[in-house]
């Protein structure tokens, strides 16, 4: 479903990816790991159109989405959310998702009326269940600003669920995260994968990784240097060496 | 002597309405943008020279003038948007109010080329009479000013508050990178914004030209005083606030004028906002929206 074909990028001398393969089936959760600048969040943000890779191809579909910009991506069915939160501080929690749901191509079919003020009753509908799904159907109408962390971590993943994604990207959604909302955020991502969604994982928490995902890979120094089912990474070696900081001589 | 008061408040009100349309623009732009355009009265002031340049030289039409005003100041809006918004880098927010500072005076310059002799004759909407209403009088092209600026404040509140594209400019204004990953086009928004905000600029200009009748190439710079004082008493970035702002403005002003001179009255407005900038900077309706910058700013 999405092809990383051997993909580069350089920030000035620092090759902060290089010469990345990757391929995510339809359906699966797949992880990417690795240790802090490893290229994890580069990837993402070149995936979703931030910048343009240095080399390489990313393939979405059997479509390249190079030099398509980052507000095309999200109709081609791309969605990420973002690891220090982005909400729109000023718009309510309904209208955070009004904005997400506005994006997509099908609502085009509704009547231009409705479409301009938003009365649509399909569209409501919708609104209603993603915020029923993620536990924020109480504050539909208090700002986004007023929400609590974790409050506003659900709403980001709301959000871009709410634009019918057929591939999502979540990066670092666990972080600042307490053992409870890892829980309530496993579960959530399964039931996304349910749904039929694709999803990439970048996170730190193992726990959540390891438990989640379908496969894995691992990055450092913008490299990948495992893939593989979570059984398999917990055993690797070089794993090991990237992430506890064995070198070759011991 | 309560009337004379209240004859001045009156009076104030309706020059007012004037500023409070200047001020519309100017927070619009504003709430979007996050920047401020100085060039937003001289833009209107050479709109409205273009009208009158109709009006001298194609017909002696008032629906003419209004609509060559509307469309001169659309297409110099567009002209602002491309060069010094668009243009230039938008994480250097000083450049691009310098170089909305150049491009005011290159329009001042192309309004005196255009019309050589400065003062022109602008057009009466229709022709000036003094209402009376008991003790009071009120002069009926303000009037009309007065009810216009009120129809515009609640067109564009239910436009950016009810509709899909007032939704997009919002999610924009509130986080610009969040708004492209939900598909918002940004420079779309911005272009949209612009054409929105010379629209009323074109309408205040006509309105209050046709007002004084007459239009001089100082007007850009009054325009862009009164509207940016009226846009920051009232509250950057809020609709009501600018309308609020203006009035305020204009009854401050006329009473300035009635109990001390005309020297008074333009050094009163300027202490009002010094005063206003003290005690609450983000003017009156302005502590949310400083709320929202700090949460911003807090998440980048």
């Amino acid at each position: 479903m999405l092809e990383i074909k051997s993909l580069s990028k350089h920030f000035g001398g620092v090759k902060a990816l290089d010469m990345l393969n990757l391929s995510i089936h339809e359906g699966e959760i797949f992880g990417i790991i690795g240790p802090n600048g490893s290229g994890k969040s580069t990837l993402v943000n070149v995936v979703c159109g931030v910048f343009p890779p240095t080399k390489g191809d990313v393939v979405f579909s059997g479509k390249t989405v190079i030099g398509c910009p980052a507000h095309e991506r999200l109709s081609s069915g791309i969605a990420r959310t973002f690891q220090n939160i982005r909400l729109f501080p000023g718009l309510t929690v309904w209208q955070n998702l009004w904005v997400a749901r506005n994006s997509i191509e099908d609502i085009k079919s509704e009547s231009r009326v409705s479409r301009w003020l938003g009365k649509n009753s399909k569209v409501k509908k919708e609104i209603d269940e993603i915020l029923e799904f993620s536990s924020l159907a109480e504050r539909a109408d208090e700002l986004a600003s007023s929400l609590a962390f974790g409050e506003q971590r659900r709403l980001e993943l709301a959000r871009a669920t709410a634009t019918k994604p057929r591939l999502l990207l979540l990066d670092e959604p666990a972080a600042g995260m307490n053992q409870d909302e890892i829980r309530d955020l496993d579960s959530r991502i399964r039931q996304l994968q349910k749904k039929g969604t694709t999803i990439i994982l970048v996170e730190h928490v193992m726990e959540l990784v390891m438990g989640v995902t379908d496969r894995i890979a691992v990055l450092n120094f913008g490299s990948k240097i495992a893939e593989g089912t979570p059984d398999d990474i917990q055993k690797n070696e070089a794993v090991q060496e990237a992430y506890l900081g064995y070198t070759e001589e011991d | 002597m309560i009337t004379d008061f209240v004859q001045n408040c009156i009076d104030g009100i309706m020059v007012g309405s004037g500023y409070s349309l200047l001020a519309l623009g100017f927070t619009l732009v504003f709430g979007v943008l996050k920047r401020l355009n100085l060039s937003y009265g001289p833009s209107i002031m050479l709109g409205a020279y273009v009208g009158t340049w109709s009006f001298l030289n194609i017909a002696d039409n008032i629906w003419l003038v209004l609509l060559t005003t509307i469309c001169a100041t659309v297409v110099i809006g567009i002209y602002v948007e491309q060069l010094c918004f668009r243009a230039v880098s938008k994480e250097t927010t000083i450049a691009s109010m310098v170089s909305s500072f150049a491009i005011w005076m290159q329009l001042e310059e192309i309004a005196l080329h255009l019309l050589p002799e400065r003062t022109y004759p602008f057009p009466a909407f229709f022709d000036s009479g003094l209402l009376e209403f008991g003790p009071f009088t009120a002069r009926s092209e303000y009037l009309f000013m007065f009810v216009v600026m009120l129809l515009l404040l609640l067109i564009l509140h239910a436009f950016i508050y009810r509709t899909r594209i007032g939704l997009a400019i919002r999610a924009y204004s509130d986080h610009p990178s969040a708004s492209a990953y939900m598909g918002i086009d940004g420079s779309s928004v911005l272009f949209l914004a612009f054409i929105i905000v010379s629209i009323i600029g074109g309408i205040a200009g006509f309105l209050i030209l046709s007002a004084d009748s007459q239009i001089t190439p100082f007007f850009g710079l009054w325009a862009t005083f009164k509207g940016l004082i009226a846009m920051m008493l009232g509250g950057i970035g809020s609709l009501s606030g600018a309308v609020l702002g203006g009035l305020i403005l204009g009854v401050i002003e006329a009473n300035a004028f009635w109990y001390g001179d005309p020297v008074i009255r333009d050094i009163s407005s300027f202490m009002l906002l010094f005063t206003m900038l003290i005690i609450r900077p983000g003017g009156i309706f302005g502590h949310k929206i400083e709320i929202h910058q700090k949460i911003a700013s807090e998440r980048v």
